[in-house]
């Protein structure tokens, strides 16, 4: 009958309507600047530089390699290098970044300054309120504004983090496998050093075959 | 110490009394048109919230909740928004096309509103509360003045020099020109019955007490049932909401006949179409919803004026409600509705109201049956048809001429 499909229509718009006041699941508006939705894990939006322990000055792992500002393709990052070198958290000697500009309006976030990075310096943050009034210098992001700390990375990707510190751990177990080795050939050239003495022969100056399998590289 | 439902009129009274016996009819002229001027521009900027706000509901979003008081924290839940919307159209760039027929594309908003404003002066909004009360001719003014909207639609379209505007003009025209009928025809019955034109005395007479605590509203016999029902249809058409939207088409015609009007005349559009539906919506209530009339005897302590304008919205709600329900007609099926149904109901509905004019001695059940029956039949045979053209459509297309595809299963 002409007519019953407008009603059945409006029955069912009305249902919508007491729907939204009484079933919260019917409104699912989220408002914004009060109500935050969880942001996925993959969530990136601007890189940011990752420093350890509580300074930041100190603590950037970044070594001003400048191969993420190579690599980035609308070439927004900008590094001066030091003149000088410090002492980094690992206790090695490193040049680091004097300069270290984003230009996250051109920023495209497309990670690849993460992906290259050798050092874990650089990865994507999740901040996304940006807006402001002054077109060009605070969308410059400086070194200071840059960097957060390695546990707020831990934060926000739980998962990357997990690997890159594993990536860092095994990195550092190598380096201090180096190390030893080092010190044992070291100590081991000295010992035939002082063996052969009284009988010189140009073998014995030779550094020894390296005995560590786990360490790569020859030493020194 | 005047009662509630008088207090408006005393109040006049009062203020009349206070000039020259000369100027009194002048100012108690003044006076009406400035309730009129300020009543039901307030009434339109409530909708405008009231309607974005529900339709946001009806579509499961909250809708407008953030203006409020400005520079405090107060939002009133979101009815600050009006001023807003008012603050930004008064103060937007008026941009007239440069090819436009200036003084045309001026004054069509301006003979949008003005009508809107008369049409509203006849209805009789509470009891003794008609601004002007035409005895001969009070509803008859009341289709005379709404029919000049056209006019304004076409003014608006034309001097834009714009194919949008034109076009919604046109359709604007046809659709206006079309539903003017079945409107008419279906508000014939109540002038039948009651022997008046004048809105003030139809309201009247339905405050007559029927069935011991009822009011005898139109609406509660056949022919006022079906007489509002295709009322309510034609007047949603003339007011140009949806279903009955294609003059301002925003999917197909960019905004219509008022593509090319931006700030203020924007703005008065606007108002003129809200003031449009309000002014129907009035003449529904009063034709077909007892007028100011409460619907109980028991009732009749909330003052009268509270009834109508109680009336008004709950149409106007309604109106939104159908907004939020039905998608837009295609032309060809407006043109259908109008020509292939609502006129030949509301001539089987004049047939039916002469029959109850006729029959006022015989018995309910009999007069009853026999009047729904007449309205029924008509309703059934022609709404047969509609099914076929408002189902889906069925596509035929040129005959393909490759080979059809081998069957996969042979
Ligand atoms: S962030 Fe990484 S790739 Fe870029 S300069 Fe620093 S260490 Fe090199
Ligand atoms: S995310 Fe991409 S665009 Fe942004 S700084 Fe890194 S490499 Fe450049």
């Amino acid at each position: 009958m002409l007519g019953q499909g407008i009603a059945k229509g409006l029955l069912q718009t009305a249902r919508n309507l007491v729907a939204t006041y009484v079933d919260k699941d019917r409104l699912p508006t989220i408002e914004y600047p009060e109500e935050r939705q969880k942001l996925p894990e993959a969530t990136r939006q601007f890189p940011f530089l990752v420093h350890d322990g509580d300074d930041p000055s100190k603590g950037l792992r970044c070594v001003a390699c400048q191969i993420c500002e190579k690599e980035c393709p609308p070439k927004c990052i900008y590094i001066v290098k030091s003149k000088d070198k410090r002492v980094d958290y690992k206790g090695q000697t490193q040049f680091y970044p004097a300069v270290f500009d984003i230009d996250v309006s051109v920023c495209m976030s497309c990670q690849i300054c993460v992906e290259v990075c050798p050092f874990e310096a650089i990865k994507m943050d999740t901040a996304f309120e940006f807006s402001t009034p002054d077109r060009f210098g605070a969308l410059l992001l400086d070194k200071h504004r840059l960097a957060k700390s390695a546990a707020h990375y831990r934060e926000i990707h739980p998962a990357d983090a997990a690997e890159s510190d594993a990536v860092m751990a095994a990195e550092s177990a190598k380096a201090e496998a180096k190390a030893k080795g080092d010190a044992e050939a070291k100590a081991k050239a000295a010992a035939a050093k002082l063996a052969a003495v009284p009988n010189v022969s140009p073998e014995a100056q030779l550094p020894p075959p390296n005995s560590g399998s786990d360490s790569p590289t020859m030493p020194m | 110490m005047t009662s509630p439902d008088q207090i408006f009129v005393s109040a006049k009274e009062w203020l009349v009394a206070l000039f020259p016996a000369a100027l009194q009819p002048m100012v108690g002229a003044l006076v009406s048109i400035a309730a009129i001027v300020a009543v039901y521009p307030a009434i339109f900027a409530l909708t405008t919230v009231v309607e974005r706000k529900l339709l946001a509901r009806f579509q499961n979003r909250p809708g407008p909740n953030r203006v409020g008081i400005p520079f405090t924290k107060i939002r009133l839940a979101g009815f600050g928004q009006f001023a807003a919307d008012g603050i930004k159209s008064l103060t937007k760039e008026d941009i007239v096309p440069r090819d436009a027929d200036r003084v045309v594309h001026f004054a069509a908003p301006i003979v949008l509103v003005v009508p809107a404003l008369l049409a509203l002066s006849v209805l009789p909004v509470g009891r003794n509360m008609a601004a002007l009360d035409l005895r001969e001719t009070g509803l008859l003014f009341f289709f005379a003045i709404g029919a000049s909207t056209e006019l304004s639609v076409f003014m608006a379209g034309w001097s834009s020099r714009n194919k949008y505007s034109l076009l919604g003009a046109m359709r604007g025209i046809a659709q206006m020109l079309a539903y003017e009928i079945p409107l008419i025809l279906s508000s014939i019955p109540v002038v039948m019955i009651a022997g008046s034109l004048s809105l003030v005395s139809i309201a009247e007479r339905q405050s007559a007490v029927q069935w011991g605590v009822f009011h005898s509203w139109h609406v509660f016999t056949p022919w006022g049932l079906a007489g509002f029902l295709l009322f309510l249809v034609a007047a949603c058409a003339e007011s140009n909401r949806t279903p009955f939207d294609l003059p301002e088409a925003e999917s197909e015609l960019v905004a219509g006949y008022f593509t090319e009007y931006s700030g203020f005349k924007f703005a008065l559009f606007f108002l003129g179409e809200y003031l449009g539906l309000f002014a129907v919506a009035g003449v529904a209530t009063t034709l077909f919803l007892g007028g100011w009339n409460a619907p109980f005897t028991f009732l009749d302590w909330i003052p009268s004026w509270m009834w109508f304008f109680g009336k008004l919205g709950s149409l106007v709600l309604f109106s939104v409600w159908l907004r939020a329900t039905l998608p837009r007609l295609r032309v060809d099926q407006l043109m259908d509705v109008a020509w292939k149904y609502l006129l030949p109901m509301s001539l089987a509905n004049l047939v039916v109201a002469g029959l109850w004019h006729f029959t006022a001695a015989w018995p309910a059940a009999l007069r009853w049956p026999l009047s729904l029956a007449l309205l029924a039949a008509p309703h059934l045979l022609l709404g047969r048809g509609f099914q076929k053209r408002f189902g889906p459509r069925v596509y035929r297309y040129a005959a393909d001429p490759r080979p059809a595809p081998a069957n996969p299963a042979a």
